[in-house]
Parts: C-alpha cells; sequence; structure tokens
C-alpha cells in the first residue's frame, strides 16, 4: 500500500490549502459532519450558467479530510456542474474500491493519489467528506 | 527493580508471539488472551460441551458445575464473601459485557428507587456505557443526571463528592478507573457520601480489574460490572456483582429459558438469583475461559507483579512522550496517577492521523473519542479525539521505543525539514 502521508502534493494540500477560505459572494453553500472523527466543513461554491467558478471551503478535521476537500475544490473550479458530479461519482467509486480507468484516473488528476484510502476502511469517511458534501449540494436540481 | 527489557510473558500470548512486528499498546480496548484462556475454550467444546443447567445426564451436570465453580471463583476474586469467608457465587451475574452489566443495573434496579425530582450522579469520565444507561433511566423516572468534575489532575476532591452527592441523590455510579485519564477514583469515598445520603453506588470496574484487585467489601459498593475481554479472557462475557438483597428485589431485563422455576399459560415464576438474570442459553465455553483468564492473571502473573511492571513501562513510556515537545499528556504529568493509560495529542496533527502513520510501523494505539465524548468536550479535546496508548504486563521497553520512534516519524512527516 502506497504511503499518502509521504506524497508531497498531498502534504501540501493538507499545509498549504489553497482553497480553504470563506467566499464573498457564494452561489450555494452546504455543510458536512463525519461525526466518527469530528471533521466538520463547509462547502461554498459560486455557480454562473452553470459552470463552477468558485469553490472553497471552510472547516477542521484530519489531515485527509482537509487535503481531499482541497484537491476537490481545485479539481471541480471551471468545470460544469454536470462534470463536477461525474467526477465525484468516479471519486467516491475509487474510494469504496472499485477499479476505473486510466482516463478516469487522469480525469481525477491528484485526487485519485486517494485511490490507496480504499485500504484503510477507517479513513475512507474521512476522504470521502468534501465529495459526499458536494453530491448533497449539487444532487438538489437547485445547482442546475 | 523490573527489568522491563526482558519480556518473561509474550511467550504466553500467540498473537503476540505470532505476530513480533507489532507494538500491541491498545490493551485498554481489548487485550490479548494467553494460551490457556483459547485452550480452556476449545477443551470446554471438547470435552465437556452440553447445555448448562437443564441436562440430567452427567456431562450436562459437568457443564453446569463447570460454570458454578467460575462463579465462586469469580466471587472470590473480587472479595463477594460472606462473613465466614464463603464465596457467594449465586451473586455472581454472568452477561455479555460490561455495558450489559450496567444495563441491567440502570434498567431493573434503577427504576426501583428512582423518582421524579430525584438525582442520580456520575462522574465526567464515565465510558458512555455508564453514562447513556443512566441518561435513560434518568428521562423515564423524571430524575436528574448530575456530573461530577474532577480536577485538571484528574482528582475528584472531597468538596466536589459532598457538594454533588445529597439528600436528592439515589444513586452513584462512577467509573473505578478511567479510561481515558487512567486515574483511580476515590470510590470508598463515593461509597461512603452515597449511603451516607441513603444511596446505592455502581462501580464500572471494567478498566480496573486488568491491573489491581479488587474488593468489593472494601470498595463499599452496592454494584460492580466488568467484562472478560479486558482482562485477558474471551470476548463476549461480561460480569455484575450485586448486594443480594438488591439483585432479590431486581426484576429480570431478559425473559425465556433457563431464567424461569415454573411457566403456566398466563404466567411465570423467576428462578432464583442469578439465572433470573441470564435468560437463553449463556456462552458457556466463554465463561468456562474466563475462569482460566482470571487463573492466569491472578495465580500465574499475580496482581503484584502486574502493578510493578505496569508502574515500570508507564513510567517510562511518560518519560519518553515527555522528553517530545510536541506531545500533549491528557490529564496528570505523574506517572503513578495512570493506571493502564496514557493519552495524549500531537500538537496540531489529528489523532487519527496519529494512529494512521503509527499503524503504518505496526504500533496499535486507539484514536478517538475513546466512548467517552463527554469527557473530551469537558476537556475541550480539539475534534473530540486524543490519542490513547494503554498497556498491560505484556508490553515491554521496545513496545514504547516503537511508539517514540513512531511519534518521531508523525511530526516529522507533517513538518519535514524539522
Amino acid at each position: 500500500m502506497g504511503n499518502l502521508y509521504t506524497s508531497t502534493t498531498f502534504m501540501e494540500h493538507n499545509s498549504h490549502p489553497d482553497y480553504k477560505y470563506e467566499m464573498d459572494a457564494p452561489t450555494h453553500e452546504h455543510d458536512g459532519i463525519n461525526p466518527s472523527c469530528g471533521d466538520e466543513l463547509t462547502l461554498q461554491l459560486r455557480i454562473e450558467d452553470g459552470v463552477i467558478e468558485e469553490a472553497s471551503f471552510t472547516g477542521h478535521g484530519c489531515a485527509i479530510s482537509q487535503a481531499s476537500a482541497d484537491i476537490m475544490a481545485d479539481l471541480i473550479t471551471g468545470e460544469t456542474v454536470e462534470e463536477a458530479k461525474r467526477l465525484s461519482g468516479l471519486f467516491l467509486a475509487m474510494i469504496r474500491g472499485e477499479e476505473l480507468t486510466e482516463e478516469d484516473y487522469e480525469d481525477l488528476d491528484e485526487a485519485a493519489q486517494l485511490r490507496d484510502i480504499s485500504h484503510m476502511p477507517a479513513r475512507v469517511k474521512c476522504a470521502e467528506l468534501a465529495w459526499r458534501t458536494l453530491d448533497g449540494m449539487l444532487g438538489d436540481d437547485k445547482a442546475e | 527493580m523490573i527489568d522491563i527489557d526482558v519480556n518473561p510473558y509474550k511467550a504466553d500470548f500467540p498473537l503476540l508471539a505470532g505476530k513480533p512486528d507489532i507494538a500491541f499498546l491498545d490493551s485498554g480496548a481489548t487485550a490479548q488472551r494467553p494460551a490457556c484462556v483459547l485452550d480452556a475454550q476449545r477443551a470446554f467444546y471438547e470435552t465437556m460441551n452440553a447445555n448448562p443447567l437443564r441436562g440430567l445426564y452427567s456431562l450436562s451436570v459437568e457443564a453446569t458445575e463447570a460454570i458454578a465453580k467460575v462463579r465462586s471463583q469469580i466471587a472470590a476474586l473480587i472479595g463477594a464473601v460472606d462473613d465466614r469467608g464463603r464465596a457467594q457465587a449465586n451473586d455472581i451475574v454472568f452477561s455479555r459485557n460490561a455495558s450489559e452489566s450496567l444495563n441491567l443495573v440502570a434498567k431493573s434496579f434503577a427504576p426501583l428507587v428512582l423518582k421524579p425530582g430525584d438525582e442520580v450522579a456520575i462522574t465526567i469520565m464515565e465510558h458512555h456505557s455508564n453514562l447513556i444507561p443512566w441518561q435513560q433511566a434518568c428521562a423515564a423516572a423524571g430524575a436528574k443526571l448530575v456530573y461530577l468534575y474532577p480536577t485538571p489532575e484528574g482528582v475528584l476532591t472531597d468538596e466536589e463528592i459532598a457538594e454533588k452527592i445529597g439528600p436528592a441523590t439515589k444513586i452513584v455510579a462512577a467509573v473505578h478507573v478511567s479510561n481515558v485519564l487512567g486515574v483511580v477514583n476515590p470510590i470508598e469515598k463515593l461509597a461512603k457520601a452515597a449511603h451516607d445520603n441513603g444511596a446505592y453506588l455502581v462501580v464500572d470496574a471494567a478498566q480496573s480489574i486488568p491491573h489491581m484487585s479488587i474488593d468489593v467489601r472494601e470498595l463499599g459498593a452496592d454494584f460492580i460490572a466488568f467484562s472478560a475481554h479486558k482482562a485477558f479472557g474471551p470476548m463476549g462475557i461480561g460480569v455484575l456483582w450485586g448486594r443480594h438483597e438488591l439483585l432479590e428485589q431486581m426484576p429480570p431485563m431478559l425473559t425465556g429459558g433457563e431464567m424461569i422455576e415454573s411457566v403456566t399459560e398466563q404466567g411465570a415464576v423467576w428462578a432464583p438469583v442469578p439465572e433470573k438474570f441470564e435468560a437463553g442459553t449463556q456462552d458457556a465455553a466463554g465463561i468456562y475461559a474466563t475462569g482460566a483468564a482470571f487463573d492466569y492473571l491472578v495465580n500465574t502473573v499475580g496482581y503484584d507483579a502486574v502493578r510493578e511492571r505496569e508502574g515500570a513501562l508507564i513510567a517510562y513510556a511518560m518519560d519518553q512522550l515527555k522528553s517530545l515537545p510536541y506531545i500533549q499528556i491528557i490529564g496528570s504529568l505523574d506517572p503513578a496517577d495512570h493506571h493502564g493509560v496514557i493519552s495524549f495529542n500531537v500538537e496540531g496533527i489529528h489523532p487519527h492521523d496519529v494512529s494512521s502513520i503509527l499503524d503504518m510501523s505496526g504500533v496499535c494505539i486507539r484514536a478517538g473519542h475513546h466512548c467517552a465524548q463527554p469527557l473530551l468536550a469537558w476537556l475541550h479535546c480539539e475534534n473530540l479525539a486524543c490519542c490513547r496508548a494503554s498497556f498491560a504486563f505484556y508490553n515491554d521497553k521496545a513496545d514504547i521505543d516503537r511508539l517514540i520512534a513512531g511519534l518521531k516519524a508523525v511530526w516529522s512527516t507533517f513538518h519535514p525539514g524539522e
């Protein structure tokens, strides 16, 4: 199993998250919690004409939940809502141990680094938190 | 002087002997079992397996006697003896775990004594298993749940006891040894305060019985609960000891087979204590193996050796942990106040990350809320979580050295270049 904690990219996202801030004028906001870890996260999006123009998050939690949120915000910025939903679906499938195609892993970019989490069942919820929050937000049709 | 470099016990534990690459520092969650306990479990099924209590043939009688013997053994072990020193085996009730034992008291005994406006006093150090049953009992009776808070070092002062336990108190429920702070609570003082006010004392001894001898008469408890699996016995066996006259008054929590004297179409007469509380077929092999576990703990290892060795392990671990500037010890800094447990945090790093990284080098610790969320909230633990290393006599210096090396690796993972 790869050691996520030795990944420079992953640890950078944890220690210097570019997307961890409170947004001025979000169009969408959603809270996510992971009661077993005490992780709490608020995800904010600015969606214009079906495109995620800006994504940010606030909250606290373990390195895996924080880095995963930052990687996700980076990935979905500039994407359409439809594409963000697709990426989120891919990520959640990967985290649960499903094999993806090479193209899918490429689409997930840095988020594909978290695939080894499927071997750390106790930490799956941490990695999923931001993505489940995104899913909950985009799942309701208000985001369309 | 104990040499914690030498480990005469590890070979008794097949899991530890078979996995030399791990440092098992989570005995507070569940202990490992020695071969003699595993052998006893197997021997029961191989040589005396039959349903206890009901069969009239000799094999069933043998199974029944095996359980009765363990009942006597545990009664004697915890000082549940009469004035002439005879073990009061019938005051030992077998359950599935300490949680079930405590639930039995909260569900069957508490309604007999709680009225609206009465108080149940517990400590903020309680494991959820000695906390939620009292929330439920209080809600059902319209009673109030009152908390005793310790000093930052974990001491329940005489003033706090006097303030919180009074005429309105009907039940005091307290943990003997805290599973987070490792402190021993002043059970004798709580017993006196409870009894002076006409209340009853329930003691959760799950974290104390693996480490120290218990005498229910000296402690002054009215009920004591613990589990076998933290004391080197099998999972799935719990013990409740209660004062006989109290057990007599209590209705059963579960009904069905093996707990009746007679049954008619419309009613039933309960069997005497303790069978009244043991509906259905018990885990007889587990109870038999529990006897082997306590025999090993008390007669092969011995509580004196346990105390001396664990004291040396804790002192060394505390010393090493204190040498790391980024480790924050939770509770007392005096190793003598820690019984089997040291909880700590690594500055700025989530306990789950600490545990995951330690796991990569085979170090097993617990990270999280330790089933004591109200305590962690009261301690202002960030994320309601902390790390806990817990010890047993089968640990050694190498286990602690691996923990410390692992913690250094945790720190450098998050602070490369330092």
